[in-house]
């Protein structure tokens, strides 16, 4: 048997040289990568944990198995270390103008603890790193990819005034805890968590630790991400994972949720040759930015914005059972290439194949019909509106 | 009925001059979930190396290539109905193809299960 395709939570690290050794190429093409260990590393193995490559770290892929852990996710409360991601504080006079040098949010206006998603672009308007923004006072938390970070923080130190300045915090483990039980779950361990609601954040205490709190996720279900001290981080796992309710959750279940969400993921379905209106973000413009510009590409982006872009991001439902993946061409009625998929997998939820991808503007209507080449073969496919599983964020004023 | 095993991880059992073949109990725990199997038709031939069999689970796609050469005298259509069955009897009803062995001579060499089971805790 031969591992030949890999997809969703590996990366390119990971694609080929697993320690599985089916894969008779194995190790050929990489060169080894010394990996950094997470500050859960341990708790990670001891909980069962399938370690793999990602994001220069060692990660755990799935504990008892990735539909488990998916489904779990989805009726209970999933507990995931992203310790791997960048957070970063920026600091210093006019943070939020200089930060609407880099990015296409309104960062003037941003709320005092409301996270606004936006967007690292390149001077051509291609996107960078895909982010979360935060106001606290004057500074602005930043949780950025951790695959990108490195890159994003040369990025902003290069473009930034000299008297704003990049915080890593190095120190932080980040965790999130998503589910329709999250809430419940974390408000026994810290009180008042429930008060918050979807896009807010604010500062915790548990046992003697700071802890920055946001509603927020990577999943599509109500939940929390908790910035916690690198320390503290395996007793708040251990605090939360002692709740019934509450199982550690790998990056493989990650991914097959935040597909089913209809989320991008970076490095796969955005990258420096996607801008925002591509990617379908546009929500991440707002009517100031528009009609001022003044951030990178603004140009190009905003002639998109007037004009439509070439190629849009969609999803697709493929026909039958086998699952479709990054890099399958997308092919009109008459065979021409017109896009390309550019992440896929089995839905747990909705137990059949579903794909994102970017196709040719003119086809990007729901509905509409296509193939997908995949190592050969022909795949009946339409294009489905996203998320493809609700979204069940925790706003306020709703149930 | 003895049974050998291959470094790509397949198990051939075989009974006079048909062999069964399947992925191993390693092979199915490193693969995870398993949501898609093509077996071979029923006449192919193949010979051995070759592309007979298809496993996909959440995170990959595989090929089973035939460990030896033969033709196909029936697919497992319960794994094609039933994927997950790779997963919970990978050794058993999870078998992918039988055939009718060419040259049993092409059997010799390889491991039997004790030598397999070793060789993969050296993994």
């Amino acid at each position: 048997m031969n591992r030949e395709t890999h997809n969703g939570p590996t990366d390119q690290t990971q694609a080929r040289g697993t320690p599985y050794s089916g894969d008779p190429q194995g190790g050929a093409g990489t060169e080894p990568q010394p990996l950094d260990k997470l500050p859960l590393d341990s708790w990670h193995r001891s909980r069962g944990g399938r370690m793999v490559p990602f994001a220069g770290y060692e990660m755990p892929v799935q504990y008892e198995g990735i539909i488990a852990e998916h489904l779990w996710t989805r009726e209970n409360a999933g507990l995931f270390d992203v310790s791997h991601m960048g957070q970063l504080l920026v600091h210093g006079r006019a943070a939020d103008i200089a930060l609407e040098s880099l990015m296409p949010g309104d960062f003037q206006a941003a709320k005092d603890m409301k996270p606004k998603y936006s967007l690292l672009l390149d001077d051509d308007g291609g996107i960078v790193d895909d982010l979360m923004a935060t106001r606290r006072g004057d500074d602005f938390y930043v949780v950025v990819n951790g695959a990108t970070k490195y890159g994003d923080i040369a990025v902003m130190e290069a473009r930034l005034p000299e008297d704003v300045v990049i915080d890593h915090m190095r120190e932080q483990a980040l965790l999130a805890l998503q589910g329709p039980r999250a809430a419940e779950v974390l408000e026994t361990i810290i009180p008042g968590v429930s008060e918050l609601s979807f896009m807010q954040g604010g500062p915790f205490h548990w046992r003697g630790q700071n802890l920055w709190i946001s509603r927020s996720g990577y999943t599509g279900e109500d939940g929390f991400e908790i910035s916690v001290p690198a320390i503290a981080a395996a007793g708040l796992a251990d605090a939360i994972t002692a709740h019934e309710l509450a199982r550690p959750i790998g990056l493989g279940a990650r991914d097959s949720l935040r597909l089913e969400a209809g989320l991008p993921l970076y490095g796969h379905d955005l990258d420096l040759k996607t801008t925002p209106v591509m990617a379908d973000l546009t929500f991440a413009i707002n009517k100031r930015r528009r009609a001022e510009g003044g951030f990178p590409g603004a140009l190009r982006i905003l002639a998109e914005l007037e004009n439509g872009a070439p190629q849009k991001r969609v999803g697709f439902e493929v026909e039958g059972r086998q699952p479709v993946r990054e890099g399958a061409l997308i092919l009109d009625a008459e065979g021409n290439e017109v896009g390309k998929i550019t992440s896929g997998g089995f839905s747990p939820s909705l137990q059949r194949p579903i794909a994102m991808g970017y196709v040719a503007s003119h086809l990007a209507e729901p509905g509409t019909a296509l193939k997908l080449e995949q190592r050969g073969k022909l795949f009946e496919a339409r294009v489905a509106a996203m998320p493809f599983v609700p979204h069940k964020y925790h706003r306020k004023g709703a149930a | 009925m003895p049974v050998y095993f291959t470094r790509e991880h397949e198990w051939i059992s075989v009974d006079g001059d048909i062999a069964t073949v399947g992925i191993s109990n390693h092979a199915q725990e490193q693969l995870g979930d398993i949501v898609f199997a093509e077996v071979p038709e029923t006449g192919r031939r193949l010979s051995k190396g070759q592309e007979a069999a298809v496993v996909e689970s959440v995170k990959a796609a595989s090929d089973v290539y035939a460990p030896v050469s033969g033709e196909v005298i029936e697919g497992n259509q319960a794994v094609a109905d039933d994927p997950a069955l790779v997963n919970s009897d990978p050794e058993g009803d999870g078998w992918f193809f039988k055939l009718k062995l060419d040259n049993p001579g092409e059997l010799d060499g390889m491991m039997d299960e004790g030598a397999y089971r070793d060789w993969v805790q050296t993994l």
